[in-house]
């Protein structure tokens, strides 16, 4: 069992060799359409890095990528695959907006803290539902999750094409009042970094205390590790599971919520495009610690801002969902890579167990 | 010891004896593994026991396909006194203990402890009340074997001064605890932070019982403690049942082990499909009739056929 | 005219039924193909994955060839890659099977969309290709009410129930399926009894693979004639649910994704009779997925999974 990679190396190890072959992987995909996959790669670099403008849209990617994969990465430490942060995320971002709307008169410092206080409540109240139903019925929170991220959609649809709508063309609403929107922090050409990624680095040292410091932090993860552990050692397992869902689902909404309040200041249909999802991929490349997920999210923002500019390339941007179902795959098998790493890393070809 | 040629024992990381299979024995290899005689059988204290702790009054209990595991048994446990269940496994006692330590529903009948009705508390509210529980099966109830150490210690009081505080984790205090438990208790290698799941089987359980102990419990559910394990933990173990005898603490002991049962118990009652066959005494009782009950014979009943047998004769033993 | 009336009106025409019969189609196929995985005792929630990853090959094929048919077997080719893949991971590598399905979903939407524009010169959907021709079955034609259901209904509707029929005679009527049974019951003894867990288990995931691709395909060249990006919109997960409602039973699981075929019925017949705004008749397309969320909720713990479901198996 002993090896000469310890267990914190392994855990940066593991991760980065999976996405170095996610990458190449990807690379024969582009090659196969008949491009280059290092011009397509350097383009998506230099639209990822390139210039100010180019870190500012990458970085207000980010702020909400670093929620969601927090929000999924802490349901998976007790156990819980929360596939639904994408509904979570919309949720909150309604429940934002109509508070938003509303508080025309009322002064920023009691504005911004209460639009974002609905957001949070929004994606708990949403993610509630499916733990509520795994705690009582033993519902798998895969299936109802997905079906509540469809119902989300729909829901959405049916406020910006009704109660909400505004103006012609796109269904969308109108923008919430001036006092409940983040100032941004710069403007970079017609590019804004938004102050929001304060609000998620904050969150992650949050999520990371809680999980570290707490009693709350020590019995779910306890859950998560070992349920029957747990519920032998005084730990209720529904309390657990339907507060676990409570929390990442504020972590989603609290992404919506920074959505509408730092950039769109509204919502419209097809409002995530696949952020929830993507908090998948972070968390699990960020191996479900905090600061990983940071790192994490800055990986998967910088690719998908990258892949933008990739498409005056004329390779589809599509190909970052490739990339990140690649790297999701390694990690989930990731007894894999580690044989992998452990043939690179010894000389004499290293034992697989 | 029938396929090897030559047996080299280990402790503590070092050889401590090199023979031939064919020049020794087991009690020989055992001396060697513990490094001193081994107390086949432990010598109890005379003592006696005190009030009434426990009592179990027609416990009615389901197993996990919705069928009647328990079917009303009844029992008392006296402090400082040791009650054993013997038993084939399945025969209701895993059911039996899950429904005194709060893991399973309580169907019908009464569970009184210390004069208080608790047939219905939760896990939690039994641990409140100083009710322990070393599980049977301890990589799977006992620990969560990615804790380390000093986690595991306090699991089931974690949310208690002195450990946490106001919701926040004492981790000097935590830490503390593990250095003090793991000297106390001697669990190698001594360090708190190493995860529980990488101990052996003897240490993992040293970390239960030292948790458990720890904690103080009046009444304590102890469920198969020495299975898998080595002489040497055995004897330890054994030692800690009658320590906690000696505190007066009350114990329900189930365990396959029939020697187990004998020699730590002061009353022992036999489960047989979910029933109890009869209660006995360690020393009136031979292994034959602790057999026959285990198949489902009444004590009544063998006792009869004994007399009819024997035309009143006193039992051969 | 009022909901409840919308509803009665509904069910008396034919066409409802066929309806039901269409989309409760590629949910039966998808739903076997779960049964056919799990009973052996790997978990396939990426059969959404392999749904999708088949409506698209099926098109690409056709678009080629012109011939629906090899687009069929292209489907399945896909179907059955993507699900090695989950099975390679899940029983070689003993790797999360919910994580390993989740990569797959993504790179099957991934690649779909990634290929249509280099293929098809345009993203979104597709051109239309051929379709697997409609058939007509002249002895039911002249028959009222039943007559209109099954004029010109896909084969594929056939496929479908016939495949049941097939699937429960595998699984419960034949030694092979005694073995799945067995070993995703208890891998262990069915181990010690001589059985190959591991083939077992690749046979189970590459059935699901199949069945998942026919599904997909259905919905591509089978109704539709297109490949559109949004497909198969959540089918995969609701014939999961279908599965776990039909008791991870082939027959089961059949008369479950008819309720599911008709909830959907439902709701496009309501959104054409009743005389709504537009912005509520998407809330009735929330229906399916409520009635989804409610039929897991209810029916799990009283439906039973096979006890080694999910469970990698290792050798010691």
């Amino acid at each position: 069992m002993k090896n000469k990679l310890s267990k914190n190396a392994m855990n940066i190890l593991v991760p980065v060799t999976s996405v170095i072959i996610a990458l190449f992987i990807a690379g024969i995909v582009i090659l196969l359409i008949g491009k280059n996959p290092l011009s397509a790669y350097w383009v998506m670099l230099k639209g990822a890095f390139g210039n100010k403008a180019a870190l500012a849209a990458n970085i207000s990617k980010m702020m909400s990528l670093v929620l969601t994969g927090l929000a999924v990465g802490f349901g998976f430490r007790a156990g819980i695959f929360n596939i639904g942060a994408e509904g979570q995320l919309m949720m909150g971002a309604i429940f934002s907006t109509i508070v938003g709307l509303n508080l025309g008169g009322v002064s920023p410092v009691f504005a911004i803290p209460i639009t974002m206080l609905a957001g949070i409540l929004g994606g708990a109240f949403w993610a509630s539902i499916a733990g509520y139903l795994k705690a009582t019925t033993g519902a798998h929170e895969v299936i109802t999750t997905i079906m509540l991220n469809w119902i989300a959609v729909y829901l959405t649809n049916y406020f910006v094409a009704g109660p909400l709508a505004v103006g012609q063309g796109v269904p969308k609403s109108p923008e919430i009042a001036q006092s409940a929107q983040l100032p941004p922090l710069m403007t970079v050409q017609a590019t804004t970094l938004p102050s929001g990624i304060i609000v998620s680095i904050i969150a992650a040292i949050l999520v990371y205390i809680l999980l570290e410091k707490t009693t709350t932090g020590y019995e779910l993860k306890a859950v998560g590790f070992n349920p029957y552990a747990a519920e032998a050692g005084a730990i209720s397992l529904s309390k657990n599971i339907v507060l676990t869902m409570a929390i990442s689902g504020a972590l989603a909404g609290l992404a919506g919520s920074m959505e509408v309040m730092a950039i769109h200041h509204r919502i419209f249909g097809d409002f995530s495009g696949g952020k929830g999802f993507d908090g998948i991929s972070i968390a699990l490349i960020g191996q479900n610690n905090p600061i990983g997920i940071i790192f994490a999210a800055f990986l998967i923002s910088s690719l998908r801002t990258g892949s933008n500019a990739m498409q005056f390339a004329k390779v589809p941007d599509d190909i970052v969902t490739i990339i990140q179902g690649i790297i999701i795959f390694l990690v989930a098998a990731d007894r894999i890579v580690r044989t992998f790493i452990l043939k690179f890393s010894s000389p004499k070809g290293g034992e697989s167990k | 010891m029938e396929i090897s040629d030559n047996i080299t024992v280990m402790r503590l990381g070092k050889v401590t004896g090199n023979v031939a299979a064919k020049n020794t024995n087991a009690r020989e290899l055992a001396n060697m593994m513990v490094g001193r005689e081994v107390v086949l059988r432990v010598e109890k204290s005379a003592k006696k026991p005190g009030k009434v702790a426990v009592e179990v009054d027609n416990l009615w209990v389901k197993d996990n396909r919705n069928l009647d595991a328990v079917r009303g048994i009844s029992f008392k446990i006296r402090k400082g006194e040791v009650l054993g269940v013997a038993g084939v496994a399945g025969n209701g006692q895993t059911e039996l203990v899950e429904a005194l330590t709060g893991l399973r529903k309580i169907e019908k009948g009464k569970y009184i402890y210390n004069g208080e009705d608790v047939t219905k508390k939760t896990v939690r509210e039994l641990r409140e009340r100083n009710i322990g529980h070393i599980p049977e099966d301890r990589y799977k109830y006992a620990m969560v074997k990615e804790y380390p150490n000093y986690y595991n210690l306090i699991l089931g009081k974690h949310y208690k001064e002195p450990f946490a505080k106001n919701g926040f984790l004492n981790h000097k205090v935590i830490n503390k605890n593990a250095e003090i438990l793991i000297k106390r208790f001697d669990v190698r290698p001594p360090d708190g932070t190493i995860p529980t799941g990488n101990l052996s089987g003897g240490n993992q359980q040293k970390v239960v019982i030292a948790r458990e102990v720890s904690f103080n419990p009046e009444f304590i559910v102890i469920a198969q403690p020495t299975r898998g394990l080595d002489v040497g933990a055995i004897e330890y173990v054994h030692k800690e049942i009658l320590n906690l005898r000696e505190k007066d603490v009350a114990v329900l002991l189930v365990s396959m082990e029939l020697e187990e049962v004998l020699s730590l118990s002061d009353r022992i009652i036999v489960m047989y499909e979910g029933e109890i066959m009869g209660e006995v005494k360690p020393d009136e009782v031979t292994i034959e009739e602790l057999g026959l009950m285990m198949a489902g014979h009444r004590i009544e009943d063998i006792k009869l056929e004994e007399k009819l047998a024997h035309g009143g004769d006193p039992i051969e033993k | 005219m009022n909901v409840f009336q919308a509803v009665f009106y509904s069910l008396s025409t034919p066409i409802f039924y066929k309806l039901m019969l269409i989309s409760a189609t590629p949910l039966i196929f998808a739903a076997l193909g779960g049964v056919f995985s799990e009973v052996t005792g790997v978990t396939n929630i990426a059969l959404e994955g392999i749904m999708k990853i088949g409506a698209f090959t099926a098109v690409v094929f056709t678009f080629y060839t012109g011939n629906p048919w090899l687009g069929l077997l292209g489907a399945i080719i896909a179907g059955v890659m993507l699900a090695w893949l989950h099975a390679y991971v899940s029983i070689r590598w003993s790797a999360d099977q919910i994580v390993s399905a989740t990569a797959l979903i993504l790179i099957a939407s991934g690649l779909s969309a990634f290929l249509m524009e280099p293929i098809f010169g345009h993203s979104g959907q597709t051109d239309f290709v051929a379709k697997i021709p409609k058939v007509k079955i002249p002895a039911i034609q002249n028959v009222p009410f039943f007559g209109q259901i099954f004029d010109e209904m896909s084969i594929f509707v056939y496929l479908a129930f016939i495949a049941v029929a097939l699937s429960w005679f595998l699984i419960y009527k034949t030694p092979l399926g005694l073995r799945m049974r067995a070993v995703g019951e208890n891998p262990k003894s069915a181990d010690t009894l001589g059985v190959n867990v591991f083939r077992i288990r690749y046979f189970g995931v590459l059935m699901s693979g199949v069945l998942a691709a026919f599904a997909g395909a259905y919905l591509s060249i089978g109704e539709l004639g297109q490949f559109q990006e949004n497909m198969p919109s959540g089918k995969g997960f609701i014939a999961l649910a279908a599965m776990i409602l039909g008791n991870w039973n082939p027959v089961g699981a059949m008369w479950a994704a008819l309720l599911f075929g008709a909830s959907d019925a439902l709701n496009i017949q309501l959104q054409s009779i009743l005389d709504i705004p537009p912005e509520m008749k998407a809330l009735l397309n929330l229906l399916p997925f409520v009635i989804t969320i409610i039929v897991v909720s209810g029916f799990v713990g009283k439906t039973r999974p096979p006890a080694a479901d999910g469970v990698p198996y290792e050798k010691e």
